[in-house]
C-alpha cells in the first residue's frame, strides 16, 4: 500500500473524528440549549425555588454552555453516559442489554440482505433490460418510495394476519429454542431486510452497470463471450470496490429502519428505548442513543469511503 | 420529416406516458389538498360510524377509523397536512441549500470550505435522528415539524447545487461577467441559476419524496403532527390497531404516501433528458 493511498486514508478517518465532534456538539446543543428549564422540569412545577436553584448548581447547570458541553463529552469517553430523567438509572445500565438485542437484529438482517441483495443486483445487471431486470427495477424503486414502517406493516397483514405464519410482535426476552427465535426475529428481519435490501440492488445494479459500459468489457463481449462470462469474469472483479461500497453505504438505512421496525414490533432494542425516551423528554438519554446511532452511521459511510479508496486501482 | 408541428416538437421536450400518469396523480393530490374542506363527505372529526374499524361501504367508501370517523375525509384532509407541510420544508430546504451552494461555489476559498465541512456533517445526522432529537427538545409543532424538515435536507439541497454551480463556474461567460464588475448577487441569479436550474427542480421533487416519507416515519411513530390534526402517517399511526383485522383504516393512508411518493418518482424518472442534464 502505498503512502498516498494511507494519508488519503488518514485524511478521510481525521475527516470522520472532525464530523463526530460537530455532530456531538449539533446533538448537545439541539437538546440541552432549547426552552423548558431541565431542573424545573425535573422537580416539577410546584418545586420551590430553593429547590430549582439547588438542583440546578448541583447539576452544573449554571455553568457556562462550552462547559457542560465538555463535561458532557469527556463523560461519554469515559463510559459515563449520565442518568436517566425519568427514573434515576444510569444510562449504561438502561442501554446495555438493549444494545446487543440491536446489534443482534442488524446483524442478523445484514446477513440475509446482503447475498440477496448481491445475487439480484449482479443478475438484473447481467441481463440488462431483460423483463426479469425491469422487474426487479420497478420492485425496488416500489420499496424505496414507500415508507419503511409500510413495509413492516405490509409484512404483517402478508405474514402473520392472511397467512398466519408468524406472529405480530417479537419479544427476544424469552428465548429458549432456536424455533422460538426464528419466530421472534423472523418479521422485523423480514422488515428491515426489504428496506436494506431494495437500496443496496439499486446500487449494486447500478455499480456493475458502470463497469460493463466500459470499453474492455465491449472487447470481452466482442470477441464472442458470453454475457454471463462477460459479467462474471470480466466486469465483476473490477467491480468489486464500487459493489462492496454500495452494500456499506446500504446498510447505514440500517439506522433509519430499525427506528421504525423496533417500534412496530415493539422490539426491546436502543432504538425503542430512545422513541420512548422522546415520549418522556429524557434528555440523556436521548443524547446518547443518539450519539450511538450517529457513531454506527457515521463508521459505515467513513468505510465506504475507506473501501472506495482501497478498490480504486489508480490509487494503488 | 413532416411540416406539421407537435406539442412535444414546438417545446423541445418529450414527455412519456408513464411520467404524465405520475404528473397527473402529483396534480390530482394537489388539488385534493387545495379542495378538501368543500369535497369532504363528513366532518373530519365527527364520529360518524356506529361501528370502529368499519369496512369499506357505499356510505364510507374508505372505510371508519378507530372511532368510527370517515376514513375518506380524514385521508382528504390529511393531505393538506402531508403535501402542505412537505412543500413548506422542500421549498426552505431548497431555496437556502441552493442559494449557500451558488455562493460558495462563486465564492469559493475557506468560506466554500467551512460551509461544505459543517453541512456534511450536518448530513452525517440520520434524518430519522434528527427528527427524534429535535422533536425531543422542543415538542411537536407544525411549524417545528417544517423547519426540522427544512434544516435536515438543506445540506443534500446544497451539496447538489454546488456540485453543478462549480462546473458552471468555469466557463468563460462567468469570467466575462467578473470581469465586467458584475457582483455576486448577479451572477449566481443571471448566470449560474439558469443553466442549473433543470436539474435543481428535479432534485427538489426527489428531496420532496424523502421529506414526505419523513414526515410519515415521525408522524408514524407519533411525534409528528399532533392530533386533532393528522397528516397520512399520523393516520396510519392512530389506527395502527387494526393491522390485525387487516382494517382498510390501517391500509388507505399508507397507499395514499405510496401513490404520491411513487408518482413523484416516476415523473422525475420519465423527465426529458434536456430538464433533467441541462448543465451537461
Amino acid at each position: 500500500m502505498s503512502t498516498y493511498v494511507l494519508n488519503l486514508i488518514t485524511v478521510r478517518l481525521l475527516i470522520a473524528a472532525l464530523t463526530l465532534l460537530i455532530v456531538s456538539f449539533a446533538v448537545f446543543f439541539a437538546t440541552a440549549m432549547l426552552p423548558g428549564d431541565t431542573a424545573t422540569i425535573l422537580l416539577g412545577q410546584a418545586a420551590t425555588p430553593e429547590a430549582v436553584a439547588g438542583l440546578r448548581s448541583a447539576m452544573h447547570l449554571d455553568d457556562p454552555a462550552y462547559l457542560r458541553f465538555l463535561r458532557w463529552l469527556v463523560g461519554l469517553f469515559r463510559g459515563d453516559l449520565g442518568t436517566s430523567y425519568v427514573n434515576n438509572v444510569a444510562v449504561a445500565d438502561l442501554i446495555g442489554g438493549r444494545f446487543v438485542n440491536t446489534m443482534r437484529l442488524a446483524g442478523i438482517t445484514a446477513l440475509f440482505s446482503v447475498p440477496l441483495a448481491l445475487t439480484l443486483g449482479i443478475t438484473a445487471a447481467m441481463f440488462r433490460g431483460s423483463l426479469y431486470d425491469r422487474a426487479v427495477t420497478i420492485l425496488t424503486i416500489g420499496i424505496i418510495s414507500i415508507p419503511e414502517f409500510m413495509v413492516a406493516t405490509s409484512a404483517v397483514l402478508v405474514f402473520s394476519v392472511y397467512l398466519k405464519w408468524l406472529p405480530a410482535l417479537s419479544f427476544a426476552n424469552d428465548v429458549t429454542s432456536i424455533g422460538q427465535m426464528l419466530k421472534v426475529f423472523a418479521m422485523p428481519v423480514i422488515s428491515l431486510t426489504f428496506v436494506v435490501a431494495a437500496q443496496m440492488i439499486r446500487m449494486t445494479r447500478a455499480a456493475v452497470i458502470d463497469t460493463i459500459n466500459t470499453p474492455y468489457v465491449e472487447t470481452a463481449l466482442l470477441k464472442g463471450a458470453s454475457r454471463p462470462r462477460m459479467v462474471l469474469r470480466h466486469a465483476l472483479p473490477n467491480a468489486v470496490g464500487p459493489i462492496v461500497n454500495a452494500v456499506a453505504l446500504s446498510l447505514s438505512y440500517l439506522v433509519g429502519g430499525v427506528i421504525i421496525v423496533e417500534t412496530i414490533f415493539n422490539y426491546p432494542g436502543i432504538a425503542k428505548l430512545m422513541v420512548d425516551g422522546v415520549a418522556t423528554r429524557d434528555l440523556p438519554l436521548i443524547q446518547t442513543c443518539a450519539m450511538i446511532f450517529c457513531v454506527g452511521y457515521l463508521s459505515l459511510i467513513t468505510l465506504a469511503d475507506i473501501i472506495a479508496i482501497l478498490a480504486n486501482p489508480r490509487l494503488r | 420529416m413532416t411540416p406539421s408541428v407537435t406539442l412535444a416538437q414546438k417545446f423541445g421536450y418529450r414527455f412519456s406516458w408513464v411520467g404524465m400518469i405520475g404528473l397527473s396523480i402529483m396534480l390530482l393530490w394537489g388539488i385534493m389538498a387545495l379542495i378538501a374542506p368543500n369535497i369532504i363527505p363528513h366532518p373530519v372529526g365527527e364520529i360518524v360510524d356506529e361501528d370502529y374499524f368499519g369496512a369499506i361501504s357505499s356510505r364510507f367508501w374508505l372505510g371508519s377509523d378507530y372511532l368510527g370517523r370517515d376514513m375518506l375525509s380524514r385521508i382528504l384532509m390529511g393531505a393538506r397536512y402531508t403535501v402542505g407541510i412537505s412543500l413548506a420544508a422542500v421549498s426552505i430546504a431548497c431555496f437556502s441549500g441552493v442559494v449557500l451552494g451558488m455562493t460558495a461555489a462563486v465564492v469559493g476559498g475557506w468560506f466554500d470550505a467551512a460551509v461544505s465541512r459543517f453541512l456534511d456533517a450536518m448530513n452525517s445526522i440520520p434524518g430519522k435522528l434528527s427528527g427524534l432529537v429535535v422533536v425531543a427538545a422542543v415538542g411537536s409543532s407544525i411549524t417545528v415539524l417544517i423547519v426540522t424538515l427544512a434544516v435536515i435536507y438543506t445540506p443534500g439541497a446544497y451539496r447538489f447545487a454546488r456540485a453543478l454551480a462549480v462546473n458552471i463556474n468555469t466557463m468563460d461567460y462567468i469570467t466575462v461577467a467578473r470581469t465586467r464588475g458584475e457582483g455576486l448577487v448577479y451572477i449566481i441569479g443571471s448566470e449560474i441559476l439558469p443553466n442549473i436550474i433543470g436539474p435543481v427542480l428535479a432534485d427538489l421533487g426527489l428531496r420532496f419524496v424523502f421529506i414526505v416519507l419523513l414526515l410519515s416515519g415521525l408522524s408514524f411513530l407519533g411525534l409528528g403532527v399532533q392530533p386533532p390534526y393528522a397528516d397520512w402517517g399520523a393516520l396510519v399511526h392512530e389506527n395502527v390497531g387494526g393491522l390485525p383485522f387487516g382494517a382498510p383504516a390501517v391500509i388507505v393512508p399508507s397507499l395514499a404516501i405510496a401513490s404520491l411518493t411513487i408518482s413523484v418518482n416516476l415523473l422525475i424518472d420519465n423527465l426529458p433528458q434536456k430538464i433533467r442534464d441541462r448543465s451537461a
